[in-house]
């Protein structure tokens, strides 16, 4: 361990008190983030996993600070946002960017793209006109668009050419890390592979710092450096890109990775098919969260909730594994 | 193979826009046998969703319509029926699950009501045999406690309990062919691997020809005997999974599977397709995929490939399979 780490949360906690009627009496408690810990590296990648339901997208508000925790904390570059003032915060919110999923949605339709592009610099700083056009040509250049693209309309580019816009703004500011969710989902499949060859080129020249979430498990394998997996709210799994993709340890893992279907039709693989529906994270079960659908329960899986341990070189929380022994 | 349950012929949808006549569907044959199962691949505009709802004669009127072709269904021509026989044949003899199962459902109905009015109207069901079979068809496509489930509406079903309400409803007749368009997109990926098990059951059990639709190779590859991938309203190449897989023959099909991330490679970068997907309104002469092809030849530009046989029971549309 050498320099520390871009981004830390710790114990991070989110919890959404459900209301019923017109008084507002709190009737539940949606625990979407339940006590995840994780670190980003600088120019690195942490892929998020998980099916609907499971904080994937609140632990990215989390981090861009739309949300605030209920408890846990978010440390950026070793300093905890709690303790950032106004000044501060701001920086922060320049320093962390987002892609979405979809281009159609996240563009503004009656903005050119060189204002649209342009938009963060002129809200933060304000520059001169020469500047910000030069600025704003060096952007669409980064993201392979041509220059006459700042005098066009959103509507007059196709889904992967406005999503190489949405990288430009997001890049617009000199982030460090970047939130990238579902970034291909809503591009055709043979434009995905320009999008991710995209996005990892600008992280090698500018060594910026991804959150990548996506459902597709190959794609979030082939961008990140570490996978986290999260279950209704926990992350249940979490190690080097490779060892949770090809070795999972965690059976939920094992289940999902299975359920990615590999290209080679011969492939005959072990199948895991789990029975039964992701529970509401309003009522997630007792011990561990994953029980209800587990091929390997057992008893004390329903009485006590494994804490993340290290077990061949990654952490799982699973009671299978001697290392979640307390 | 016996005779096909299905088979197209140079099936012709075009659609009329402001910006020209668009061939949605442009000379597209395929057949597929009882238990058989067409993958359909190809991005969006290719036409796999037009050439769906062409067999079933949905096309968005006025402004698509069927210009040519036959659609045979065990024989008979569906492209010559009258739109009453068509209401008959739609969800008996032919059935299609759609990517949204709230598309297919009506929120203000009941479960039970909906999935009782097929067994009303085409096989005459009432009282008693009617709720029976309306509660073996929930339990037929895994919904625990289906009697319960009947009185349920569908915002109170999770995604992957409405795709199964619509897969009961679609297997009532039982139908002949089953066209399934994306029916997984919206699911969950546990959720997706329990649903592909259920339609494979219900294919096997009631010999289904089935056609799938998808952009997924990954499902392709198991759930499919065959495959047709679309480019620009034509099939561009068409054969059995594993040999297509292995040895795809035409350059959008290769560049395709070498363009999808693998779990079980890495690699630093992925062999994009470069450009952008047609602009169906201004198809250039020739090849369509000539722009981003990386083999392209002079002649792509000026000649439009015909369909070449390479092999017994493939197909590619592709100049570079043309005899010296």
């Amino acid at each position: 361990m050498s320099a520390p780490p871009l981004l830390e949360a710790t114990a991070l906690t989110k919890h959404f008190p459900l209301r019923r009627g017109i008084l507002g009496r709190q009737a539940g408690l949606v625990r979407a983030v339940d006590s995840i810990s994780f670190t980003i590296d600088a120019g690195r990648t942490l892929g998020l996993v998980g099916e609907s339901g499971c904080g994937k997208t609140t632990t990215s508000r989390l981090i861009l600070h739309v949300a605030t925790p209920t408890s846990g904390s978010i440390r950026f570059e070793g300093a905890p946002l709690v303790e950032l003032d106004r000044d501060g915060l701001r920086r922060y919110r320049r320093s962390v960017q987002a892609v979405f999923q979809d281009p159609y949605a996240s563009l503004d339709p009656r903005m050119r793209v060189g204002a649209i592009v342009g938009e963060p610099l002129v809200i933060n700083e304000r520059p001169e006109t020469a500047v910000l056009r030069k600025r704003v040509l060096e952007l669409l250049e980064l993201v392979g668009l041509p220059a006459r693209a700042a005098e066009l309309f959103p509507h007059e580019f196709s889904g992967g050419q406005r999503q190489r816009i949405a990288i430009a703004r997001a890049l617009a500011l000199s982030p460090k890390l970047v939130v990238l969710d579902e970034p291909v989902s809503a591009l055709d499949v043979s434009i995905r592979a320009q999008i991710l060859n995209l996005l990892r080129g600008l992280q090698r020249r500018l060594g910026v710092s991804f959150l990548f979430i996506a459902h597709d498990l190959a794609a979030v394998a082939h961008m990140s450096d570490t996978i986290a997996v999260m279950y209704l709210g926990k992350i249940v799994e979490l190690g080097a890109a490779a060892d949770v993709a090809l070795r999972p340890k965690h059976p939920y893992t094992q289940a999902l990775f299975s359920a990615a279907l590999p290209l080679d039709p011969g492939a005959r693989r072990e199948e895991i098919i789990l029975s039964g529906e992701i529970p509401s994270p309003l009522d997630p079960p007792p011990g561990c969260r994953f029980h209800t659908r587990c091929p390997l329960v057992m008893e004390r899986c329903r009485r006590d909730e494994p804490p993340l341990a290290p077990e061949a070189g990654r952490l799982v929380a699973c009671h299978l594994y001697p290392g979640s022994a307390t | 193979m016996s005779a096909p349950v299905i088979a197209v012929e140079d099936l012709r949808t075009h659609i009329v826009t402001r910006w020209g006549t668009i061939k949605a569907v442009d000379g597209v044959s395929f057949a597929v046998g009882e238990g058989e199962t067409l993958g359909l691949v190809g991005e969006s505009g290719s036409g796999k969703s037009m050439t769906c709802l062409s067999v079933l004669r949905l096309v968005p009127r006025p402004a698509a319509r069927i210009v040519g072709g036959r659609v045979r269904l065990d024989g008979e021509d569906l492209l010559q029926k009258s739109a009453r026989e068509m209401q008959r044949i739609r969800g008996k003899r032919v059935a299609m699950i759609l990517q949204d199962p709230m598309s297919s459902l009506n929120p203000v109905f009941s479960v039970g009501m909906q999935v009782r009015e097929p067994l009303i109207s085409y096989h005459g069901l009432a009282g008693r045999a009617l709720r029976d079979r309306a509660v073996e068809l929930l339990g037929s496509v895994g919904i625990s406690s289906p009697a319960a489930r009947l009185r349920a509406f569908p915002h109170q079903l999770s995604g992957g309990m409405r795709q199964r309400v619509v897969g009961a409803m679609a297997i009532s007749g039982p139908p002949r062919l089953l066209i399934a368009d994306e029916p997984t997109t919206s699911l969950d990926l546990t959720i997706q691997a329990q649903y592909l098990r259920l339609l494979k059951d219900l294919q096997t059990r009631h010999r289904l020809a089935m056609i799938f639709v998808t952009h997924n190779l990954g499902i392709v590859a198991k759930m499919c005997d065959r495959v047709a991938v679309m480019y620009a309203g034509r099939i561009v190449e068409a054969g059995p999974v594993e040999a297509l897989f292995r040895t795809p023959r035409h350059p959008y099909t290769r560049a395709l599977l070498e363009s999808v991330p693998r779990l079980s490679e890495s690699t630093d970068w992925l062999t994009a397709i470069e450009g952008q997907p047609p602009d169906l309104a201004a198809l250039p002469p020739g090849c369509a995929f000539a722009p981003r092809c990386p083999r392209v030849m002079e002649r792509c530009r000026a000649e439009e490939p015909p369909e070449f046989t390479p092999a017994a029971g493939r197909s590619s549309r592709c100049w570079l399979e043309a005899p010296a």
